[in-house]
Parts: C-alpha cells; structure tokens; sequence
C-alpha cells in the first residue's frame, strides 16, 4: 500500500472540510445537541427514581458511546459520499488508486472526523453533566476500540450498498444505527429483549460492548471473554465489508458501473 | 545501465497494443475484436458515429472497464495483470468526466497529483497551470469556471503526470475556436517532444485532419477503416474526412471488407 494515494482522499476531504461550515458543523452539533438533550434526561431521572442508580454513566455514558460508532460509520460514509456527489468515480478510479488505498483513506478520514465528536461529546458530559469517565475504568478504551471497528465496518459495507445501487440509495444508509440500536442493547439489558432479538444480538458487536458497560458499572470487573468477543466479531465484520466492496468494485468494473454511475443500473 | 537498458527495451515498444478487444453486455456487442496499436510521438484519432464503442474502448483502456476478451498492453505491460503500474503512466481528459466542482483547480490538482503519485508536485502544479493559462483561476473553484475553462483544467490534469499514453475523448468539444487551435498545439507539443502518445475522439473532421496522425474508423464495435487521415478520404473515393465519415456511418457494410 502506497501513502501518497492514501494520503490523496484524507488532503480532499481536509479542503472539502476548510472551505464549508456546512461540512464542520454536522461533526459536533448533533452529537453536541445529543448530550444536552440525554444529560438533562438522566438529571430529571436521577431525582425522580427511587433506585439509586445513576443513570448518568448508564444512558448519557450509553448515548455518548453510541453516537461515537455513528460518527465513525457516518465519517466513512461521507468521505465516500463526496465522490458519489461530485459524480468523480471515473476520474478517481482511472488513477493508479487501489482499493485497499482508497478504503484506507476514507477510514483515516473517518478517525479524524470521530476524533473532534468524541472530543465534543467528552467535553460536555463530563464538564456540564458530571459523567465519570473513571467509572468504566481501562474498558473504556476497548469499549471505543470494538465500536469504532463496527462502525468501519457498518460505513464500509454501506459504501458499497451505494456504489451498487446508485446514489439515490444512500438513504437506505442513514437509518443503519437506527435500526441495529435495538438489537444491541444501548438503553437496556439484553435480557430485555425476545429470544429472537437476542439471537441477532450476540452477532453484533456492540451488543457486548453496551452489556459490558452495564456490568463494569454494576460490578467493576467484565469478563475478557466478553470483550475479546466482541473484538474479533468487529475485525470480522471490517474484513468481510471490505470484501464485499471489493466485490462490488469488481461487479462495477465488469458492468461499466464505474464509468456510467450516474445512471444508477446498466440493466 | 540498467537505466539505459530499461530506456531502450521501452522505446522498442508500443505505446499502446491492443489486441482483439471485446466488450459485450449481456446479447449486446459493444466492441467486437478491435485491435490497433499507438506508436511514440504518434497522434491516433478513434472515429465513429455516437455509440460506435469509442468510450467503451477508451473505458476498457484507463481500467474503469473490464473487457470481456482480448489484451491491452501499454508500454508492454499488461492492463488486467498490472493495473496500478500501467495506470500511473496514463491519463484522460474527457468533457463528461469534469473534475469535482468544490475544489479549486490548484487543490484538485494537488489531489490527482498525489493520486498518480507526481514528484515534486508543487513544482509540477505550478507548470501545467502555467502550461495551460490557469494561474489566474489557481484559486477559484473548478464549478465556477466556464466549460471551456473547466475543460483546460482537466488537460492540465491529463498531463499531470507526464503520461506515456494520452487518451482524449473529445477535448476540444466545448471550446471556442481559438481556444480550440492553442489546446491542439498544446497536445501536438505534447506528442512531438514527450516519448508518449495519445488516443483522440471528436466529431470535428477539421480538427482530426489537422492533428492526428493516422485515424480509425469504428462502426457498431468494429474498427471499418484506417489510415492517414488527409489521404484516406481520396483512397475511398471521397473528397473529404467529413464525407468518408457520413458515408462509414449511414453505409457501414460498404466499408467492412476495406
């Protein structure tokens, strides 16, 4: 792998980036507006229930961990989306750029983009509604590190949906957190959920990350198995999304796809 | 020496071969067993009514196509085993390809410059914007600029990396005649005094007459003539390349047997 190409998708993203606020703001805002609105929550909750617990590591600790694998899915995504808007896959992919080159870059753009949320999210709930990041101890780093690497996965695999199906889909792409929060357990225990649900659970990976949340939380220690868990499902899931764009790449180049995107099918 | 070796085995070779070129999608034959070759410093103009395979042959050429059978050799390597390598050492210019609009022209140049992995890009940007009179465009967005403007950013993009094969569909298409006449001097100039070579398309026969060193003529996927492009006409019986060119598109069975 070559750093000059790498290098190439991370400066256009940094100049799409400098020359647009409209670009800037949506990488802290929502996620800004998140812990306002999810701080005030667990305060209101905090004073009316009876339990004791406290529900600021609990849901605002939740929503902070869960905006985070949006914000990466979605830096993914975007950096993706900008050649899909300014309709560049045939100049881009006429250059000497790889694959593994051109996935690289979107997902260094991807950690720099997250960075400056998490930044903000941290920022916030730790200064204006208390959150103790203390409180998940050294986990709180793998909880990030298996989010993060789903949520590559998640903004790899949707890229592709969108390379294959044309631009119109990328709205098939938004929803993707939506739908898998559920699954995975942000709000409440798995134990929650019908048997069904559970079974989708224990194959996404934030399902183990949320659940060992609760458990550091209740009893200060999580089971390695839990997270290794966890861990290898998010590598495997990064693998098999890169193999599926590629496969879409390839299915493209063969179509003429690549050359003819704007007219979202050669069917 | 192994430079002056790799020096010479690269002049013995063609700039571009290709050799018994298909494209079919599904029952439909969009190129069927097209082969020709590009030399050194030699201009080659691919001729053809709207949707003879053109751009599906140059498509099948830059890589963003893959062609159902046949070779693409450049420089001598092969396309489909060594893609990367191949690529880096062309370029295109063509007026639907435009570069993105929400970049300048110097940033979209530094962007490709990178992406063809041009050395001391800094130095390079600053040749082809002058080679191309952009410098008082440098920092404007490429979606500002007029067609013609936008279509002197894409050359100087096309010649970015000092490309050994130059493919140019249809470059001149939205230009005015006099920026018309200083874009083919330039890539005449490009041809004559690099080591490279360079694949045109357009519809206006003036223009091929005076540029391009031998043509082609395609027709439903197949290559139906080739030749000098100021003598091919009289060996057809034609007075001009504009006639011989209605004559190949309306009658092309006439001509499949040339």
């Amino acid at each position: 792998m070559r750093l000059q190409p790498v290098a190439a998708i991370l400066l256009r993203h940094f100049y799409l980036l400098r020359g647009s606020p409209a670009r800037v703001l949506p990488l802290f805002v929502w996620v800004a507006i998140d812990m306002v609105l999810w701080g005030f929550i667990t305060r209101y909750l905090n004073v009316i229930a009876s339990s004791g617990i406290d529900f600021v590591p609990v849901l605002l600790g939740a929503v902070l961990l869960y905006d985070f694998l949006i914000r990466v899915m979605q830096g993914v995504t975007l950096t993706f989306f900008e050649d899909v808007w300014s309709r560049n896959f045939l100049n881009i992919f006429a250059t000497p750029l790889c694959i593994s080159e051109y996935l690289c870059g979107l997902v260094l753009s991807s950690i720099l983009t997250s960075a400056v949320g998490l930044v903000v999210m941290l920022v916030l709930a730790t200064s204006v509604f208390g959150l103790a990041v203390s409180v998940y101890g050294l986990m709180f780093v793998p909880f990030l590190l298996v989010l993060f690497l789903f949520g590559i996965a998640l903004g790899i695999f949707g890229s592709a949906v969108v390379l294959r199906l044309g631009p119109a889909s990328e709205w098939f792409i938004w929803p993707i957190p939506g739908f898998v929060a559920p699954f995975v357990g942000v709000f409440y225990p798995l134990s929650t959920l019908p048997q069904w649900m559970r079974a989708v659970s224990y194959l996404l990976p934030p399902s183990y990350v949320f659940e060992g949340m609760r458990k550091v939380i209740d009893h200060g220690t999580l089971s390695p198995v839990m997270l290794l868990a966890g861990g290898g499902l998010a590598a495997l899931y990064v693998v098999l999304a890169c193999w599926f764009f590629a496969h879409i790449y390839r299915h493209a180049l063969r179509t003429g796809l690549i050359a003819r995107y704007s007219a979202e099918t050669v069917s | 020496m192994n430079g002056i070796r790799g020096s010479q085995a690269r002049s013995a070779e063609k700039v571009l071969t290709v050799v018994d070129l298909h494209k079919a999608y599904g029952q439909t034959v969009a190129v069927g067993g097209v082969s020709f070759e590009v030399d050194r410093n030699e201009i080659v103009g691919l001729l053809g009514p709207n949707g003879a395979g053109k751009t599906t042959i140059i498509n099948m050429i830059l890589g963003v196509l893959e062609p159902t059978a046949g070779r693409i050799g450049i420089e001598g390597v092969d396309i489909a085993r060594h893609r990367s390598q191949v690529v880096g050492r062309t370029n295109f210019a063509a007026v639907y390809a435009p570069l993105p609009g929400n970049l300048t022209v110097s940033q979209n140049l530094r962007v490709f410059g990178l992406l063809y992995g041009v050395p001391t890009l800094s130095k390079r940007v600053q040749e082809v914007v002058e080679q191309f009179g952009l410098e008082e465009f440098r920092n404007v967005k490429c979606g500002l600029l007029s067609s013609g403007e936008q279509t002197r950013v894409g050359l100087a993009k096309a010649v970015l990396n000092h490309p050994y094969l130059l493919l140019l569909d249809e470059p001149t298409a939205s230009l005015d005649p006099a920026t018309a006449h200083d874009i083919r001097s330039k890539i005449r100039e490009f041809a004559r005094q690099g080591d490279g070579g360079v694949v045109w398309t357009s519809h206006n026969m003036y223009e091929v007459t005076e540029v391009c060193d031998r043509v082609l003529f395609l027709s439903r996927g197949k290559i139906l003539l080739e030749g000098d492009p100021k003598t091919l006409p009289h060996e057809h019986g034609r007075q001009t390349l504009e006639e011989l060119f209605i004559s190949v598109a309306r009658e092309p069975l006439t001509f499949a047997g040339a």
